[in-house]
């Protein structure tokens, strides 16, 4: 008998994802924990493990096809004593916006094609439908053209059939897979559309550079950044921190704790330190909602952490509650876990409060996005020596400076400031973070 | 002789070209004259379109009355008063015609009435006209359409030309004087086939000649055929592959002389009719440097032509030499001269032939389609089982369906039987909005009409065909 492999959800809330990548074919076999597919939603890439042994008899969805729904369908196991059966598409699970394909032949010349989906209506860049014809989208869909970058010459700006062989070969109405300069985020319905010119129309030649393909990643962070930057009212707060005091305190625990192998990063730091001034200040730890101000029960603590094509932001849950080891091993988890695109959605979605970090890369200062629905995202510059005029002195001292981007509509000026008035004294006097 | 630059635009000739043309001018704000030496509404009003179905729909009638015992019905003696056949179709024209005054009136669209010279004029060609009520007035507009259109074309070489009494053109058909007892149709195109259709509705007896090897050689092979074994059933008889050496007067009418594979036949007749065609009306052209294809106006996408100026519309400007597409063009010349951004819809341009039955077509033959290099699926569906066809006792003819295999495109639509005429503007509007097989299946067609019998074909080209 054949098992059905399904569409995993890769969290609770998860509706559908694009089946990324395969990594078995037809007649492997694999067993249990096999690692099978790759599944991507729009922030993280997991992996899809064999159940059960057996031979792969058939897969059903095409590696790249998007908006595949869970539990749909994915592929067939034959298990042990099958003889595999002849591979078929004809039961494949349709994207979960494609228009039904065509039912198979009751007989007759039709020679039953195999299952593709339907091409669904693109979204252009400013988040408007491309209207394209029936068979405009078609032709671009057999030629792995994005009707985005097609500059539609029909009626209100429809893709017509000519357009798509224009863009075929590169002819001149449309850019030929011309990035949009616009950003490509998904903006909502009541924003007005902005112009979107191709690089070609702004001087760009095609062939003058390559063309990397928009990730789920990359389409996500350009969307939540442009909406957030754009719909948030966010004004930076600035404050300078000494954290000779905190230096010191790190290289003793880390010399005190070594063997237990504990390493204390000063970020592990900033994460405790501005979890315990959140618990102080919760009026800074909320979000912005129209039915009214969420006050947050926990500060959960995101941290951004570049990776390859991208960023993400781990979490750290309750992090008011935790100890700087416990804070220091869960980062480091996190972070490796994040790089190699194995963390769960739970792991990377829903902190209350953000941390970005580019102290490593020198960057004095700098005001971050803020990444919604938090109310404030703490952005960490390098610790340098600075003079500092202390009593009528200059005096040496090494200062870092952080930056507080602050949503106004529920975080206000005085909420940020005396926010960053809790922060301050726990960096400082990083003793006080014991009590 | 007074000097007139007033105008953004003049348009020469108010046929249905260029009195669209001068309306739609008028709408973008221009200021527009039309030069018109006969009637308004050009032939297609008044001697051509119109009154041709109105001769049509008497014959039509006529015709159905012989069939009315399958009805449960029965009339005593029909018979017809053929001056009153002819003097409606006048009077339907003439009511188009006086419509055509009203919307130039509308429109504030002043109507010269003469015949116009075209002479090298800035910025564009001067319009000499010789006015109907006498005198000449020249006309120096700032852009100029010419819309003057075509007439019946007639062959000297072998006597195939009017002389108003026994040997015609479309002209003399429309209103003869008396009823023919028997016609030589030369040519099977739409306008023969439909003199054709009326006067053996009417018990005429006819023959029509064909040179090329089908009747209506224009629509798709199985379309000529459906239409020759229908007409045949109505008595029509068909010399095709039929040359014609000669077209003679005789004491009691005429003769036409065919050489069909070699073999020499004389057809004598009352009367013939000859329509092979027609030869646009666009001598003298030349003296203001235009150019020319075979006695057509060159034209650009827009109708714009070699002359500064000057844009040339329908039968002037080239095949196919329908009302319809004369329209079309005289839309997209006006807007280009005001500068209006036509939007890129590529319709393509029907065909409809008025007999009994009717022939629709638009887009590719399935053999043209194949000589063109595409790969086609192909359907058919034929009236006999569709329901209303049934109901209606018209369960002649069929639809038939020609697909690009490759793309799904619906790239042509071929139908005979009743009213079909009606029917083809579904198939105009999905090859417009370049509609795939799956739009077209995925269609609901109302229950139950004989346009059912357009989802059929669709479904059949791709072997999914339900009622058969």
């Amino acid at each position: 008998m054949s098992i059905d492999i399904l569409m995993p959800a890769l969290s609770p809330t998860m509706e559908e994802g694009t089946l990324a990548k395969w990594h078995v074919k037809v007649g492997d076999t694999v067993k249990a924990g096999d690692v099978i597919a790759e599944i991507e939603t729009d922030k993280a890439t997991m992996e899809v493990e064999a159940v059960d042994e057996g031979v792969i008899e058939a897969i059903l969805v095409d590696a790249g096809t998007e908006n595949v729904k869970v539990n749909a369908l994915i592929a067939k196991l034959a298990g042990e004593g099958d003889s595999p059966a002849p591979p078929s598409k004809a039961e494949a699970p349709k994207a979960a916006e494609a228009p039904k394909p065509a039912a198979p032949a009751q007989g007759g010349g039709e020679t039953a094609a195999p299952a593709k989906p339907a091409p669904v209506a693109p979204v252009a860049a400013d988040g408007s439908r491309v209207f394209a014809s029936p068979l405009a989208r078609r032709l671009a869909s057999a030629a792995g053209l994005d009707l985005k970058s097609v500059k539609g010459s029909g009626p209100h700006g429809r893709v017509v059939k000519s357009d798509v062989e224009a863009a075929k070969s590169g002819g001149a109405p449309a850019a030929k897979a011309a990035p949009s300069a616009a950003p490509a985020a998904a903006a909502p319905a009541a924003a007005a559309p902005r112009q979107v010119q191709s690089l070609e129309q702004m001087g760009i030649p095609a062939g003058s550079y390559d063309l990397i393909p928009l990730d789920g990643m990359r389409k996500t962070i350009a969307r939540r950044m442009t909406e957030s930057f754009r719909d948030v009212p966010h004004f930076p707060l600035q404050i300078d921190l000494e954290i000779d005091a905190l230096l010191a305190a790190r290289a003793k625990i880390n010399s005190l704790l070594e063997k237990q192998g504990v390493k204390v990063s000063v970020n592990d730091i900033v994460i405790k330190a501005a979890a315990v001034a959140l618990k102080q200040v919760p009026e800074a730890n909320a979000s912005y909602t129209p039915e009214g101000l969420a006050m947050h029960h926990h500060a959960d603590i995101a941290v951004a952490v570049a990776i390859e094509g991208g960023l993400i932001t781990p979490i750290i849950r309750k992090a008011e509650t935790k100890g700087l080891a416990q804070i220091s091993a869960e980062m480091k988890d996190l972070a490796q876990r994040a790089k190699d695109k194995k963390l769960k959605p739970e792991e990377f979605q829903g902190g209350t409060f953000s941390i970005s970090n580019l102290g490593m890369f020198g960057i004095k200062s700098f005001a971050s996005i803020i990444n919604e629905p938090q109310g404030a995202i703490m952005s960490v510059g390098a610790g340098e020596q600075r003079p500092v005029v202390k009593n009528g002195e200059i005096k040496i001292a090494t200062v870092m400076t952080v930056t507080l981007t602050c949503d106004h509509r529920v975080v206000d000026g005085s909420v940020g400031a005396k926010f960053l008035a809790a922060f301050k004294p726990l960096i400082e006097e990083p003793l006080t973070l014991i009590v | 002789m007074n000097m007139s630059t007033e105008f953004d635009v003049v348009v020469i000739g108010a046929g249905p070209g260029g009195y669209v043309a001068a309306i739609r001018a008028s709408q973008l704000g221009l200021k527009t004259a039309i030069v018109e030496r006969e009637n308004l509404g050009g032939i297609c009003l008044n001697w051509g379109c119109i009154p041709t179905k109105a001769l049509l729909k008497s014959g039509e009638i006529y015709e159905q009355l012989s069939h009315l015992g399958s009805y449960g019905l029965s009339v005593e003696k029909p018979s017809f008063d053929f001056t009153k056949i002819i003097d409606r179709s006048r009077g339907v024209a003439k009511q188009m015609s006086s419509g055509i005054a009203f919307l130039m009136k509308k429109h504030k669209i002043e109507v010269i009435e003469g015949e116009a010279k075209l002479e090298k004029g800035n910025p564009s060609p001067k319009l000499v006209i010789a006015l109907k009520a006498g005198g000449s007035r020249t006309v120096q507009a700032k852009n100029v359409i010419l819309a003057s259109g075509a007439r019946a074309r007639e062959i000297p070489a072998i006597g195939a030309v009017s002389d108003g009494d026994k040997i015609w053109t479309y002209r003399d058909a429309l209103a003869p004087k008396t009823m023919p007892k028997s016609l030589v149709v030369i040519g099977s195109g739409a306008i023969g086939i439909e003199f054709a259709s009326f006067y053996r509705a009417l018990g005429a007896e006819v023959t029509v000649v064909e040179a090329i090897d089908r009747i209506m050689p224009v629509e798709d092979a199985e379309v000529s055929k459906a239409a020759q074994k229908a007409f045949e059933k109505r008595g029509i008889a068909f010399r095709i592959g039929a040359k014609v050496s000669k077209v003679e007067k005789t004491k009691t009418g005429v003769s036409v002389t065919v050489d069909v594979g070699g073999k020499i036949e004389q057809l004598a007749a009352d009367v013939c009719i000859v329509a092979v065609g027609i030869a646009p009306n666009t001598e003298g052209l030349d003296a203001i440097g235009l150019n020319m294809d075979r006695g057509h106006v060159v034209t650009g996408k827009h109708g714009e032509t070699n002359v500064a100026g000057l844009y040339a519309i329908g039968d002037a400007a080239g095949p196919p030499w329908l009302a319809h597409k004369a329209s079309h063009e005289g839309i997209h010349a006006a807007e280009h001269i005001a500068g209006y951004k036509t939007p890129n819809v590529n319709s393509p341009i029907p065909g409809c032939t008025y007999a009994n039955p009717q022939v629709a077509s638009v887009g590719y033959t399935e053999a043209g389609a194949k000589a063109a290099g595409i790969e086609v699926k192909a359907g058919r569906f034929p009236f006999r089982v569709n329901g209303k066809a049934v109901a209606a006792g018209e369960i002649e003819g069929f639809v038939k369906t020609v697909f690009d295999a490759k793309t799904g495109a619906l790239i042509g639509a071929h139908m005979i039987g009743h009213e079909v005429t009606e029917m083809i503007q579904g198939f105009v509007t999905a090859i417009t909005l370049e509609a795939t097989e799956e739009d077209l299946h995925g269609i609901v067609y109302a229950h139950p009409t004989m346009s059912e019998a357009m989802h059929e074909a669709a479904l059949d080209a791709y072997g999914r065909v339900l009622h058969i």
